[in-house]
């Protein structure tokens, strides 16, 4: 699910019916809290536990606890390693470039040029596609015969025929490139929304004080930023760790397996060949090595933060 | 005024350089799109000799046609706007009074659906569809559109109380306060006071869990198996893999069938959504 990043912020006081409490609450709320409970909360837990049975798919199966029978395997899983290493790369490459086009964006869509309306709605159209039409939409722009890339490097005298998405030394580039074209839309409007909350008088200020450009940015805007900066990139990294349906439309792992994102690894794991309990096993890890590493980056900036 | 226009007029080089970097990137950002809409009115004739141009010879709509029949698109976008219309519906009517008690009401449970927000994207949906299929399997909801309305919609519930939470938020309370002193009872005041201030809020978050159902693809893609229940992002995909890499021009045109709702959604309240979608995000 897409969504904008979650304000870091001190809850403000508020005046609150406090003396009534929850109780008037709850008719309210059980509503919303019953089937999230039920069928998000309990199949999140059921899944972690799934992670150690030798759950697989089939009707009359006997499914039992098989402990850490499924994480030793896995320890020795080479092409699980492989795909992990590909979901890294593939997430923090797609979050830092993401980053730095959606910044650059953003800063340009604050200042006031003309057509800035036409670069904001252009901007924003990603966010109305599927990642299936997104991923549809590259496949023909890359099409090794008639897509355009190919057309116009053949116009420049640029070595032509290049079958983009089919080698695998380029594959991954290519799709990083495709992740960050369908990612920029969130990323840029949250940083607008940052850099518009940042007061203008404080680079009024160091203007007057002489401070470049460069250094008023630096200085001023980027520290402002931050609080915003760190929820976005942390949102953006897990995202994009755990998207599917881009890469499961544009190259389906291939070719030679040099795309296949965890996700997708995991899914065959589960749908094609069954083993619910070992692709379960698969989830856990990845949740417990992303959470580990949102554990010291968010701690990271915190302490930058402070100093 | 912001500080980098008055940069621009010390140095004038540095507008000039702006505008390209804009046109840089708006290159980027509309070129699919425009390739994308072209295609879809060329011929095959067209898209494969080596000198024809970006624009199509002619207006010629046989894609679309052929494509429609072709990747069964009319049952799978009824399915589609059957799903995305039920689930957007469900969730604004179950997420409203809840969001309202939430801010009103001082409750823990605000901490636990914005905490639920947060825990529920680190974990790999893996960990979600595997149990999520077996539970449905056995209520006899998998390969139903009722099943898939009840996933999108426990999903699209955090996330739509959350933003809800935040326009609720806006509204003083001393409005209801001064609708109780008028003699107003609780349900008028929040029918006549807080319900058409919320609306503005109330669209923007509908209209989110609508986009987001109807392009949802990954729970769609494990849950439903039968051609007849498909979503309009399955059967893109399913055409992919079979007629689309040959049928570029009926591709490109399935494709901007499927994505012209929300684009055009999107598009009518573009401004709306974002002053929305910020406000909710801005506001604790």
């Amino acid at each position: 699910m897409t969504a904008l990043a979650p304000p870091l912020e001190t809850p403000k006081p508020q005046r609150r019916r406090r003396s009534r409490g929850g109780r008037d609450a709850w008719p309210l709320v059980l509503p919303a809290l019953l089937p999230v409970m039920l069928f998000s909360v309990y199949p999140l837990v059921y899944g972690v536990l799934l992670g150690f049975t030798d759950a697989e798919a089939g009707l009359g199966v006997e499914t039992r606890f098989n402990g850490l029978e499924n994480y030793v395997e896995l320890a020795g899983n080479g092409l699980f390693w492989n795909s992990f290493k590909i979901g890294l790369v593939w997430a923090c490459s797609v979050t830092v470039l993401q980053f730095l086009a959606s910044l650059g964006l953003a800063l340009l869509l604050n200042l006031d040029l003309r057509l800035r309306w036409l670069a904001r709605t252009l901007a924003l159209i990603p966010w109305a596609m599927p990642p299936v039409i997104i991923a549809i939409m590259w496949q023909l722009m890359l099409n090794p015969n008639y897509g355009p890339v190919n057309r116009t490097m053949d116009a420049l005298g640029l070595p032509g025929g290049i079958n983009w998405l089919g080698e695998a030394s380029i594959a991954l580039p290519v799709v990083i490139v495709v992740g960050v074209w369908a990612g920029m839309p969130q990323t840029t409007v949250t940083l607008l929304a940052g850099l518009q909350a940042v007061p203008a008088e404080l680079g009024e200020a160091a203007a007057i004080d002489g401070a470049s450009t460069w250094r008023r940015f630096w200085h001023v805007t980027l520290p402002a930023l931050r609080p915003i900066l760190i929820a976005i990139t942390t949102l953006d990294l897990i995202w994009n760790f755990n998207s599917f349906a881009l890469v499961f439309v544009l190259t389906a792992g291939g070719p030679g397996g040099t795309t296949m994102l965890p996700s997708l690894f995991a899914y065959n794991e589960a749908f094609r060949y069954g083993n619910f309990g070992y692709a379960a096993a698969m989830g856990n890890v990845m949740v417990v090595l992303i959470g580990a590493f949102l554990f010291f980056y968010l701690r990271g900036q915190m302490r930058r933060r402070l100093q | 005024m912001t500080t980098r226009t008055r940069t621009a007029g010390r140095r004038p080089i540095a507008r000039p350089l702006q505008y390209l970097a804009l046109a840089a990137y708006m290159c980027f950002l509309a070129f699919p799109l425009v390739f994308l809409l072209t295609t879809a009115f060329k011929t095959p004739r067209e898209l494969r000799s080596p000198d024809a141009g970006l624009l199509p010879q002619q207006l010629n709509l046989d894609n679309f046609t052929s494509a429609i029949d072709k990747a069964d698109l009319y049952t799978a976008a009824g399915n589609s706007l059957l799903v995305a219309v039920t689930t957007t519906a469900v969730v604004t009517a179950v997420s409203l009074p809840a969001a309202y008690a939430l801010v009103r009401f001082r409750t823990r449970l605000r901490a636990f659906a914005t905490g639920w927000i947060l825990v529920s994207q680190v974990f790999p949906f893996i960990l979600i569809i595997i149990p999520l299929f077996l539970l449905l399997k056995d209520i006899g909801l998998v390969n139903t559109l009722l099943g898939l309305v009840l996933v999108y919609a426990v999903w699209a519930l955090p996330f739509s109380l959350w933003m809800l939470q935040g326009y609720v938020a806006a509204i003083p309370v001393e409005l209801e306060e001064a609708g109780a002193v008028d003699g107003a009872g609780r349900l008028k005041t929040l029918v006549k006071i807080v319900l058409p201030l919320l609306a503005p809020g109330l669209v923007a978050t509908s209209l989110f869990t609508f986009i987001n159902s109807w392009n949802e693809f990954f729970f769609a893609l494990v849950l439903i198996q039968d051609p007849e229940m498909q979503t309009l992002p399955l059967a893109l995909a399913r055409f992919v893999g079979a007629e689309g890499q040959v049928q570029l021009g009926q591709l490109a045109a399935a494709a901007l069938l499927a994505c012209l709702p929300s684009l055009v959604f999107f598009l009518l309240i573009q401004k709306r959504l974002t002053a929305g979608l910020l406000s909710g995000a801005v506001k604790g």
